[in-house]
C-alpha cells in the first residue's frame, strides 16, 4: 500500500515536472461535462501521462448540461460539449460560457470546414464559444426485413408498421417530421409565428400517429432493447445505435430518410466560472490529433470534425458509413443552425400536448 | 451550569436550524421569488403572475395535475387494500422469527434502487418479457402480450414502490393493538367483519391516515415509475416540472408548478384529514 | 339442581404437551365457580375452550345441555370479562356496553334502554358518554362486566380481572364481585392464583394442578379438609414435614421427621404403613402457645423451643418457634393480647392435637 502510495507520488510528480518543463503551465483537474463514450478511458489515461492534469468525467446531455451550467452560473466545470445549435441562444440568454481564445487551439488539426461553420454559428457579438469535436446525424433505424418500407419520418404513421415503431418525443422529432411533411422549419428559426404554424402542423400529426406508436424512448440504452427484443422495428434515432445494432443483427441499420437527415456537431465550450482553461485547452488539441480522434470515434460511433482521423477509423465504421450515407444522402443532411432563445417555449407546449393526448 | 444547559440547548438547535434553513426555506424562498418572475426579453425579467396564469389558463395543465391526483390517491387505495391484510398477519397472527422474516421480505426490495426495481418490472411485463412468454407456453394467448406502457404497468410499479410505507405504520399501529379486545369483540357476538369495521379499522386509523399520505406524497412527486412504466400516455405532473427545468430552460413555470403541486397536494390531504375527522397530530402522536 | 355448564373428560394438547387432561366437572345454575391454581397449570386454557378460542383435543362442553362443540365463540350463549378487561378503546362506555346488543340486531332505543339498565345495576348511572380512559380501575371493572351481563349470557367467564388492581381495591372488589353475581343471578365462572379471592367468592372452587383437576369443592372443604397434598400446600398457609412412618395404630400414625421430630397424627381415613414415607400439615393456628407447658397436658404433641421470629402483622400475628433440634415451626398467636410482649430469644410451650394434622403418602 505504501509502496505503491510512494511510487504514485513519484509518477505524478515527474509527469508534474515534465509538464512544467514542455508546456511551462500548471497541472491542474479538468472537470469535463460531456456525452458517454467522448472521452474514454484510454485516451484520459494518455491525457494524463503526458500533461500531467487529472480529468473528471461527467455523463450528460444536451439539456442537462445547460441547466447544470445554469443553476451554476457557469461554474462546477472547466470544459463542456453542448451541440452547437445550443450555444448561441443559452450565451445571450444566461451568459455561462466564456469565449474562446482561438489563438490557444491548434486550428490545422480541424477539417476547415465544419470550424468555419460551428464558429460562425457559436458566435455571439464578436467573441466564438465553440469549435466542433464529434458529428453525427439523426435518421432512421429500421429493422429492414419487416419495415423495409419506412422511407421518412412520416411513414412511422403507416399501418404496416403499428404499434411497433418508436420516437423520442424531444425537438429532432419535430423539426424532421416538418421537413418530411414538406415544410422548412430552420427557415422559420426566427420568425415565433411562422415556427408557430409549422409547429401546429407537426402537432397535429403526431397525435395522429400517436396509436402507432409503442413508447416514447428516453434514452439510448431504451430504444436498442426496444430494437434487440423485435418490438420496435422502426425508429428515430441517431446514426450510431443503427450501426451498433447491426453489429449485432445485419438486418438492422441506420438509414438518411428521403427528406434529409438532420445534423448536429457537439463542440468544446468553456463554461463561464470554469478554473482551469489551460487544461481544456490542452484537453482539445490532444483530442484532436488523429490518432486521438480515431480512438473516440471508435469509441463513440461518431466521426470527429479531426482532420486526417478518417485514416486511422476501423474499416466497419467506414462501411457502415456508406452504406447509410450514398454521396446525395450527404449532401441532403440538414445541419441544425443556433436554436434562438425562447424557441424552446413553443416547441414545449408542443411536446406538452402530443404527450397528453389519447 | 445554567450558562452550560442553554448551551447544550443552541448545539442541539443549530442542526435543526440549518437543515430548515439552508435545504427547505431558502430554497422555498428562492423558488417562490423564480415563479414570481417573467421573460420578457432576452436575458431581461420583470415580475409578474404569468406563469401561474399559464398554469390555470392551459387546461392541459390542471388536466395533469387531476390525473396524477386521482392515480396517486387509486395507488394509495389499492395499496392499502394490499397491505391491511398483510399487516395483520404479520402484526397479528406470525410469530417469532417468521414475523421478523416477513417483515424483512417487505423491506427487500428497498435494496436495489428504484432505477433497478423499475427497470426488473419493464422486463417482466415487455412485450418479449417473462409474464407475456409464459402466457403464451401456457397457451392461454396466442401471440406476444404486450403489458407494458399503460396505466395499469404504472399502477403496478408504484403500489410496490408504496408497499413499505403502508407496512411499517399498519404494523405498528396492529401491533399495539391487544389480542384481547379482538377476542372481546368476537365473544361479545362479532363476526369477523363487524370486528374489523368497528375495533381493528378504528383502532388502525392513525396508522392507516400516515401510510396514506405518505403513498399519497410519495406516489404524486414519483418521476421514474410513471415515466418508465407508463410509456408514451403516462404524462405525471413530475414529468411536466422536470421538462420545464431541463428541457425548457424555463425555470419560471417550473417553479410555479413545484408550488402548485405543493399547494395543491397539501389542499388534498387536508381535505382528507377533515373528511376523515382526522388530525395531523393523532395521526403523528 | 339443573347445572350450566358440564365438561366431560375435557382435553388439550399442544403439540406434545397436554395442557389439559381429562377434566370434568359440572356448574350449577346461578353459582360461582372457582378455578385456582397456579400459572401454567391449564386453568387458562379450560376457560378458552369454554369462550370457544381453543377446540378442545377431546371431550365436550355443554351449556344448558347444549354441545358447544363446533359452535364460534360469537354464537355462544358465554361472554367474557377478560384479564385486562378489553374495553375497546375507540369508543365510549355506552357504545362499548352496546356493542353486543347492535350485533344482535336490536332497535337503537331498545339499546339505549338497556344500557342505561345495566349501568345502573352495577352502580354507575350516567356514564355512557364518557371515554373508557376516564373511569378508575374499579369503574372499568364494573363497566367490562356491565358489557357481558347486558347480554344476559347462560355463563359469564372471568380471567383473574382483579389481578391489575392494587391491593385495596381488590379486597373491595370481591365483595362486589359477589354482590354483583347475586343479583344478576348468573353463573359466574373465574379463574385465578389468588387462593383468597377464590375463597372469599366462590361456592365452589376446583384447584387445578399440571392439567387435572386435584380437588373440587367448597372454600371449607378445602382448607378443613384437604384431599391431596398439593391442595394442603397450596391452599393457605401450613408448616409442612417429610418423613417416615414409624408407628401405625389404627386411625393414627406417628412419623419421623428427615430432623428427628416425632409427630402424632391421625389419619383420616388414610392408609398409611410403617416405614412409608408421609407428609404432615398443620395449619398455623391450630398451634396452642403456653408459657407454661403444664397447660399443654391435653395434647398429643407438644415442643419446647424459644422465639426465633416475631412476625407482627395485627390480628394474623404470628411468631417463629425454633425447638431443640433447631427446626421452625409457624405458629399464630392468640388475639387475646396475653402473648402481646413475647420478646424474640423468650422460651415458649406449643402443643397440638393429632387430629389437626393432615398427613399423605409422599408421592413418587
Amino acid at each position: 500500500m505504501k509502496h505503491s502510495l510512494m511510487k504514485k507520488t513519484v509518477g505524478t510528480g515527474l509527469a508534474f515536472s515534465l509538464g512544467m518543463l514542455a508546456q511551462g503551465a500548471t497541472a491542474d483537474t479538468l472537470r469535463l461535462l460531456t456525452w458517454s463514450n467522448y472521452a474514454p478511458e484510454k485516451v484520459i489515461e494518455m491525457f494524463e501521462a503526458e500533461t500531467g492534469h487529472t480529468v473528471e468525467v461527467t455523463s450528460s446531455n444536451n439539456e442537462e448540461m445547460i441547466a447544470k451550467l445554469r443553476a451554476t452560473g457557469g461554474g462546477g466545470f472547466d470544459l463542456a460539449q453542448p451541440s452547437q445549435d445550443r450555444i448561441a441562444g443559452p450565451q445571450a440568454e444566461f451568459g455561462i460560457y466564456k469565449p474562446i481564445e482561438l489563438d490557444r487551439i491548434d486550428s490545422s488539426q480541424f477539417i476547415d470546414s465544419m470550424l468555419a461553420a460551428t464558429k460562425a454559428n457559436t458566435t455571439v457579438g464578436d467573441d466564438v464559444y465553440g469549435v466542433p469535436h464529434i458529428w453525427g446525424t439523426s435518421g432512421l433505424v429500421l429493422d429492414t426485413a419487416k419495415a423495409g418500407m419506412v422511407k421518412d419520418y412520416t411513414d412511422l404513421c403507416s399501418d404496416e408498421v403499428a404499434g411497433k415503431v418508436s420516437y423520442r418525443l424531444k425537438r429532432p422529432t419535430l423539426i424532421g417530421f416538418a421537413y418530411a411533411m414538406g415544410l422548412d422549419p430552420f427557415a422559420a428559426y426566427g420568425d415565433p409565428a411562422a415556427y408557430t404554424e409549422i409547429m401546429e402542423a407537426v402537432e397535429a400529426k403526431l397525435i395522429e400517429c400517436k396509436p402507432n406508436v409503442k413508447t416514447y424512448w428516453g434514452g439510448g440504452d431504451e430504444l436498442m432493447g426496444l430494437m434487440r427484443s423485435g418490438e420496435v422495428v422502426a425508429s428515430m434515432a441517431w446514426d450510431t445505435g443503427g450501426w451498433k445494432l447491426n453489429g449485432d443483427n445485419p438486418d438492422i441499420t441506420f438509414v438518411a430518410p428521403a427528406s434529409g437527415a438532420l445534423g448536429w456537431i457537439d463542440t468544446f465550450v468553456l463554461p463561464a466560472k470554469g478554473k482551469a482553461d489551460d487544461a481544456a485547452y490542452d484537453w482539445i488539441n490532444f483530442v484532436m490529433r488523429p490518432e486521438i480522434s480515431a480512438m473516440i470515434t471508435e469509441a463513440a460511433g461518431n466521426f470527429t470534425a479531426s482532420a486526417g482521423a478518417d485514416e486511422f477509423a476501423s474499416d466497419t465504421l467506414k462501411a457502415q458509413f456508406q452504406n447509410s450515407f450514398p454521396p446525395e444522402a450527404i449532401d441532403n443532411i440538414k445541419w441544425y443552425p443556433p436554436v434562438p432563445a425562447g424557441l424552446e417555449t413553443i416547441e414545449g407546449g408542443t411536446l406538452d400536448r402530443v404527450k397528453a393526448a389519447n | 451550569m445554567r450558562n452550560q444547559a442553554r448551551l447544550g440547548f443552541y448545539l442541539l438547535l443549530t442542526p435543526l436550524l440549518l437543515w430548515l434553513g439552508l435545504l427547505i426555506i431558502i430554497p422555498h424562498i428562492d423558488m417562490a421569488l423564480l415563479s414570481l418572475r417573467e421573460r420578457v426579453g432576452v436575458g431581461r425579467y420583470a415580475s409578474s403572475l404569468a406563469n401561474y396564469g399559464t398554469f390555470f389558463g392551459e387546461p392541459l395543465y390542471m388536466w395533469t395535475f387531476a390525473r396524477t391526483a386521482m392515480m396517486s390517491v387509486l395507488a394509495t387505495v389499492i395499496t392499502l387494500i394490499i397491505a391491511f391484510p398483510v399487516s395483520y398477519y404479520i402484526a397479528k397472527m406470525a410469530k417469532g422469527r417468521t414475523q421478523s422474516a416477513l417483515f424483512l421480505l417487505c423491506l427487500v426490495p428497498f435494496w436495489v434502487s428504484e432505477l433497478v426495481r423499475t427497470f426488473g418490472w419493464m422486463i417482466l411485463l415487455r412485450e418479449t418479457g417473462l409474464f407475456s412468454s409464459l402466457l403464451q407456453w401456457a397457451g392461454l394467448a396466442d401471440g406476444p402480450v404486450e403489458m407494458l406502457y399503460n396505466d395499469a404497468a404504472m399502477m403496478v410499479g408504484l403500489v410496490y414502490t408504496s408497499m413499505l410505507f403502508m407496512v411499517v405504520p399498519l404494523v405498528t399501529t396492529l401491533e399495539s393493538l391487544d389480542d384481547a379486545v379482538i377476542e372481546a369483540g368476537y365473544d361479545l357476538g362479532g363476526s369477523g367483519f363487524s370486528v374489523l369495521r368497528e375495533i381493528v379499522i378504528p383502532h388502525a386509523m392513525p396508522g392507516i391516515v400516515s401510510g396514506s399520505i405518505v403513498v399519497f406524497m410519495l406516489s404524486l412527486g414519483n418521476y421514474l415509475t410513471p415515466t418508465m412504466l407508463g410509456g408514451k400516455d403516462s404524462l405525471w405532473f413530475t414529468e411536466l416540472i422536470y421538462s420545464q427545468f431541463i428541457v425548457r430552460f424555463n425555470w419560471e413555470l417550473g417553479a410555479a408548478f413545484g408550488f402548485m403541486l405543493l399547494f395543491l397536494s397539501s389542499v388534498i390531504v387536508w381535505g382528507t384529514l377533515r373528511l376523515t375527522g382526522q388530525t395531523l397530530e393523532k395521526t403523528m402522536g | 339442581m339443573a347445572t350450566d355448564l358440564d365438561c366431560n373428560t375435557l382435553t388439550k394438547r399442544f403439540g406434545d404437551t397436554t395442557a389439559v387432561r381429562d377434566v370434568s366437572f359440572s356448574v350449577e345454575q346461578g353459582s360461582f365457580f372457582s378455578i385456582l391454581g397456579p400459572s401454567g397449570c391449564g386453568k387458562t386454557t379450560i376457560m378458552r375452550m369454554i369462550a370457544g378460542f381453543l377446540e378442545p383435543t377431546g371431550g365436550d362442553i355443554r351449556i344448558k345441555g347444549k354441545s358447544m362443540l363446533n359452535v364460534p365463540p360469537n354464537k355462544r350463549p358465554v361472554n367474557m370479562v377478560f384479564q385486562h378487561l378489553a374495553l375497546f378503546p375507540m369508543m365510549n362506555i355506552a357504545e362499548n356496553i352496546g356493542y353486543g346488543l347492535r350485533r344482535a340486531g336490536l332497535p337503537k332505543p331498545e339499546i339505549t334502554r338497556r344500557v342505561g339498565e345495566v349501568l345502573e345495576r352495577v352502580n354507575l348511572p350516567g356514564i355512557e358518554n364518557r371515554k373508557v380512559d376516564e373511569l378508575s380501575g374499579g369503574q372499568k371493572q364494573r363497566v367490562a362486566i356491565a358489557r357481558c351481563m347486558v347480554l344476559e349470557p347462560d355463563v359469564l367467564l372471568l380471567d383473574e380481572p382483579l389481578g391489575a388492581l392494587d391491593l385495596k381495591l381488590r379486597e373491595h372488589m370481591k365483595i362486589e364481585l359477589k354482590a354483583l353475581q347475586a343479583t344478576f343471578d348468573t353463573t359466574f365462572v373465574y379463574i385465578t392464583h389468588d387462593q383468597s379471592e377464590a375463597l372469599v367468592m366462590s361456592d365452589q372452587i376446583a384447584v387445578m394442578n399440571g392439567g387435572v383437576f386435584e380437588q373440587v369443592g367448597t372454600a371449607r372443604d378445602l382448607y378443613y379438609r384437604p384431599d391431596t397434598a398439593f391442595v394442603a400446600g397450596f391452599v393457605g398457609d401450613s408448616n409442612r414435614w417429610r418423613g417416615k412412618v414409624e408407628q401405625a395404630d389404627g386411625d393414627r400414625i406417628a412419623l419421623r421427621t428427615a430432623e428427628g421430630l416425632l409427630i402424632n397424627s391421625a389419619t383420616q381415613g388414610r392408609d398409611l404403613r410403617p416405614g412409608e414415607e408421609a407428609e404432615i400439615f398443620l395449619r398455623p393456628e391450630a398451634i396452642r402457645v403456653a408459657h407454661d407447658s403444664a397447660d399443654l397436658a391435653q395434647f398429643d404433641n407438644r415442643i419446647s423451643g424459644e422465639v426465633s421470629s416475631l412476625l407482627f402483622n395485627g390480628a394474623a400475628s404470628r411468631i417463629l418457634v425454633r425447638d431443640e433440634i433447631g427446626e421452625e415451626i409457624e405458629v399464630t398467636l392468640p388475639q387475646s393480647g396475653e402473648f402481646a410482649n413475647l420478646a424474640k430469644g423468650a422460651p415458649v410451650h406449643i402443643g397440638w392435637g393429632g387430629d389437626q394434622t393432615t398427613c399423605f403418602a409422599s408421592r413418587g
